[in-house]
């Protein structure tokens, strides 16, 4: 078991370094320039940018640039954003907690739909609670979250006038209306959110169960006289969750990176949001470490995945 | 109004026999904008009256919150490192400068204690010398007093090439002196007519020296400062998340006595500018929103309601969306370089062609099905202030016109309907930036152009691209690889000094300043750039005023652009806010007057 985690620790390096290099090539060729919008504005000498360009070692070669990155990168320097003029990691840091927070109960709520329903539903196929579940998610994962967003937002804002639609990172109040305040605000985006997810995980837990709860072992099990209660939860849910875990463990990174389109449509300030505008804005730096602690994310959970298999399923050995 | 009248009037409104407001008035139905006017009288050494706004709050503070929406977020709070102007209107919260233009074109003393003016002093006769005297008793937020230092430091600070600052255009070419605690004196290589730039308004915001003193030129990116502001403003700095959230809270010992009136200020940013508008016109969650550039049969539908609790606001202000002719030949390489100034356009070289697209542009159904209250249809380039206005100029949409000018010369009606001369067919590509109101006028055009056998292909980039100065991309708008763009440009000042630069021969855009020159068109017209010169050394406004007409009717005459809308600025104000916006200034340049009424 250690030998294979360090066999996978030491593929990680490797792999890390592939990603930042093809990352920062991208993003170097892809066009725009951050102090783009300073040559606009006719008040600004043209050498301003230029100062500023070489200021931040815009014009030096590409290799140069991400040797400087990557050796800043393993002193703990994240970087300076070309924007905000601060560090990136303290930026990164500020879009946090309103990441996790939304995205993070979205996840929860997601779960928390998908994995009752899917299961109820596959042990009953094709009764009536499987065709509504069914419908319900096929419409869930058909409407994109820009399209339900908007909705709820006319709905529950505008015509009802229940709901905030302006989420505010901080809130003025404080104790209990402080909760209160944020858990209003929160409703729409994790909503959104969650039964988008929650759909297309519904369907998936359905089918996972399925595929297992007709195998002879669970007829054995019912054999021997085990109340159908355990069966579903010891037999068959246990089993059934292997590929569910997978997928579940490989969205992870998402909460991380933040769901950019909702971001934007409620105000949440998230990562998702800063990675967005700093595109928009051609900040490089800020860029780099979003999607570089993306790729990091999502190679450390796949490893996460990957033992959690052996937990669920002794029968899987590391070698 | 001949010059001599003028000069008869402002006279009079000297000695007090002709008010103020009659003056602006009458020079308003002659053409001259109001701001204009205002300088010529300042410079005539008649006192300002700055327009005077009502506001009723008798003490500072309990107005609770004031709430802004603002669908880009300032990213930095450093008012001379600011790159667009979300991070001025950030700045704005708690920097000043030392006066502001209200929307007349005014100026307003904030932190001077009164306007130079040739009578009291303030502006010396070949206006190369101008001395601010500074308000006494202010102080910055930390505590400590404002002094002329400062204004000299910030200066030094913006002045100095290694600070990189962004104001750096208003600030390297002056010389500025401390005379005593509070009076500063900024000295002009040349005399300068349009003085009023170094300071005031939107680059004008000062900065305290005591903490920005060890972060001027290569440092400057290390400030703490510049992401906790400490100014003189009426809003204390308490956070801020750039491209999220910027909120203060009230300066209890402001230098003007009962404001500000609001407990709190939140700049929220980020999404959308229809959203924005909702949250303020519509839930009434937000108290203001910025820049709405969403199309007016929107914000109509919005207000269009009995529970509305807010309104949109439409100001004037100095934005041109204009089409820009190339002069050189796009599609042919000369020395590595496509559109080079040593080339002529194969088909614009022919006066009638210009003439006949500029008849072909219908800015009546483009302002009437596009832009609604938000567009004026214009045949000028320069709109505002008034006096600088061109009364010259006319605009028609004529189709029978424009075929009867290109049968003349000789464009003849090809068998596929296109005109042709010499082997040379009319087409045109036609590019600006994706932008809904962009493309439905684009295809206006197109089929005006159609009808007048010009074959019009559209094309049209994505704005990061467009208007981005990469020296590497072809379809940046300042590289204007095609024969006719189109675009928004703002005149940020109330003077078209800076704004109609972009016409000189010697600021022509070409690959040896990386497309730098602000003469995209690449026109060449020696008239033009006399005028310019003139006007630059004119102190006699009205002689000044003359200049700049002339140097916009030579610019729409030939022409060599063709406007299309001028476009007031638009914010969105809940209906109790009472504001004082400027299109001039900053959204929030006089956020210290701003009160709810209850």
């Amino acid at each position: 078991m250690s030998r294979y985690l360090l066999r996978r620790l030491l593929i990680v390096v490797p792999s890390l370094l592939g990603i930042s290099v093809v990352l920062f090539t991208v993003l170097a060729l892809a066009p725009g320039d951050p102090f783009g919008e300073l040559a606009t504005n006719p008040n600004v000498p043209p050498e301003v940018g230029a100062a500023l360009r070489a200021k931040f070692g815009l014009d030096d070669p590409v290799w140069l640039r991400y040797l400087h990155w990557l050796i800043a990168m393993l002193h703990g320097d994240w970087g300076f954003s070309f924007v905000s003029r601060m560090d990136v990691d303290r930026l990164i840091l500020q879009r946090l907690p309103a990441t996790l927070l939304v995205i993070g109960s979205s996840q929860v709520l997601a779960l928390l739909v998908a994995l009752p329903v899917g299961v109820l539903a596959a042990t009953r196929p094709y009764s009536l609670f499987d065709q509504v579940a069914n419908t319900f998610a096929f419409i869930g994962f058909s409407l994109p979250t820009f399209f339900t967003g908007i909705l709820f937002i006319l709905v529950f804002s505008i015509y009802l006038d229940w709901l905030p639609f302006v989420f505010r990172a901080d809130l003025a109040a404080t104790g209990w209306r402080w909760y209160w305040e944020m858990f209003r605000q929160s409703i729409m985006p994790v909503a959104v959110l969650g039964l988008f997810q929650g759909a297309s995980w519904t369907r998936y837990v359905r089918s996972a169960v399925l595929d297992v709860i007709r195998l002879d072992y669970v007829t054995t099990a019912r054999a021997k006289g085990i109340a159908e209660r355990a069966v579903i939860t010891k037999h068959v849910v246990r089993n059934a969750l292997i590929p569910v875990v997978t997928l579940v463990a490989l969205q992870m990174p998402a909460v991380f990176g933040g769901a950019i389109i909702t971001e934007q449509i409620f105000r949440v300030p998230g990562i998702g949001s800063l990675l967005i505008s700093s595109i928009l804005a051609n900040d490089t730096p800020v860029i780099m470490a979003v999607t570089f602690v993306f790729a990091c994310l999502v190679i450390l959970f796949n490893l996460i995945a990957d033992i959690l298999y052996g937990w669920l399923d002794p029968r899987i050995s590391y070698r | 109004m001949t010059e001599r009248e003028l000069r008869d009037l402002i006279a009079a409104v000297k000695v007090g026999e002709v008010s103020r407001r009659t003056l602006l008035r009458g020079m308003a139905a002659v053409g001259l904008s109001a701001p204009f006017a205002n300088l010529l009288l300042l410079q005539a050494g008649v006192a300002q009256a700055a327009d005077k706004f009502d506001y009723k709050p008798t003490k500072a503070g309990g107005g609770g919150p004031l709430k802004t929406l603002y669908w880009q977020a300032p990213t930095l709070l450093n008012p001379h490192f600011a790159i667009g102007t979300k991070d001025q209107e950030g700045s704005r919260i708690f920097y000043e400068p030392l006066a502001g233009w209200d929307n007349d074109g005014n100026l307003v003393p904030i932190l001077a204690a009164e306007i130079p003016e040739t009578e009291n002093g303030g502006i010396s006769q070949d206006s190369t010398v101008v001395t601010w005297k500074l308000k006494k008793d202010v102080q910055w937020h930390d505590g400590k007093p404002f002094t002329a230092d400062d204004v000299v430091f910030n200066w030094e600070y913006a002045a100095d090439p290694a600070t990189a600052a962004t104001t750096i255009g208003s600030y390297k070419d002056i010389k500025v002196e401390k005379v005593d605690t509070h009076t500063v004196r900024i000295r002009f290589p040349k005399p300068t007519p349009f003085w009023a730039d170094a300071f005031v308004g939107q680059r004008g915001m000062i900065v305290p020296k005591h903490l920005f003193e060890n972060y001027k030129g290569g440092a400057s990116r290390d400030a703490p400062a510049n992401l906790k502001p400490v100014g003189t403003g009426p809003y204390k700095f308490v956070d801020f998340k750039p491209g999220d959230l910027v909120t203060g809270e009230r300066n209890p010992n402001y230098h003007l006595p009962n404001r500000p009136y609001f407990d709190t200020i939140e700049m929220k940013g980020g999404g959308d500018a229809v959203s924005a508008a909702r949250a303020v016109i519509q839930t009434g969650e937000y108290d203001y929103a910025w820049n709405m550039q969403v199309e007016d049969e929107i914000l109509v539908r919005l207000e269009d309601n009995g529970k509305a609790r807010g309104r949109a606001e439409i100001f004037s202000s100095g934005n041109i969306e204009h089409i820009e002719i190339n002069n050189t030949d796009p599609w042919t390489e000369v020395d590595g370089e496509r559109a080079s100034a040593k080339t002529k356009h194969p088909l614009f070289s022919d006066p009638a062609v210009r003439q006949a697209l500029a008849l072909l542009v219908d800015r009546d159904s483009i302002e009437k099905h596009i832009y609604g209250r938000t567009g004026i249809a214009t045949g000028n380039f320069v709109n505002n202030p008034p006096k600088f206005v061109s009364k010259n100029t006319r605009w028609e949409f004529n189709i029978e016109k424009a075929n009867q000018l290109l049968e003349q010369a000789g464009w003849k009606r090809g068998s596929d309907g296109i005109r042709a001369k010499d082997g040379k067919q009319l087409k045109l590509v036609y590019q600006t930036s994706i932008n809904a109101p962009r493309q439905k006028t684009q295809a206006i055009v197109k089929q005006a152009c159609q009808k007048a056998g010009i074959d019009v292909e559209l094309k049209s980039v994505t704005s990061s691209v467009y208007f981005s100065s990469d020296v590497a991309n072809p379809d940046t708008y300042s590289k204007f690889y095609t024969d006719i763009q189109m675009f928004t440009t703002t005149m940020g000042e109330p003077d078209p000094t800076q704004f109609m630069r972009q016409f000189l021969s010697s600021e022509i855009a070409s690959k040896e300043n990386k497309w730098q020159g602000r003469n995209i068109t690449r026109w060449r017209n020696e008239e033009y750039d006399k005028a310019y010169t003139a006007a630059e050394g004119e102190l006699d406004p009205v002689k000044r005023a003359a200049l700049f007409i002339k140097m916009n009717d030579l610019v729409v005459g030939e022409p060599n652009v063709i406007p299309v809308m001028y476009r007031p600025r638009v914010s969105a104000i809940s209906q109790k806010l009472k504001t004082h916006l400027s299109g001039w200034d900053n959204d929030l340049w006089d956020v210290r007057n701003w009160y709810r009424e209850t």
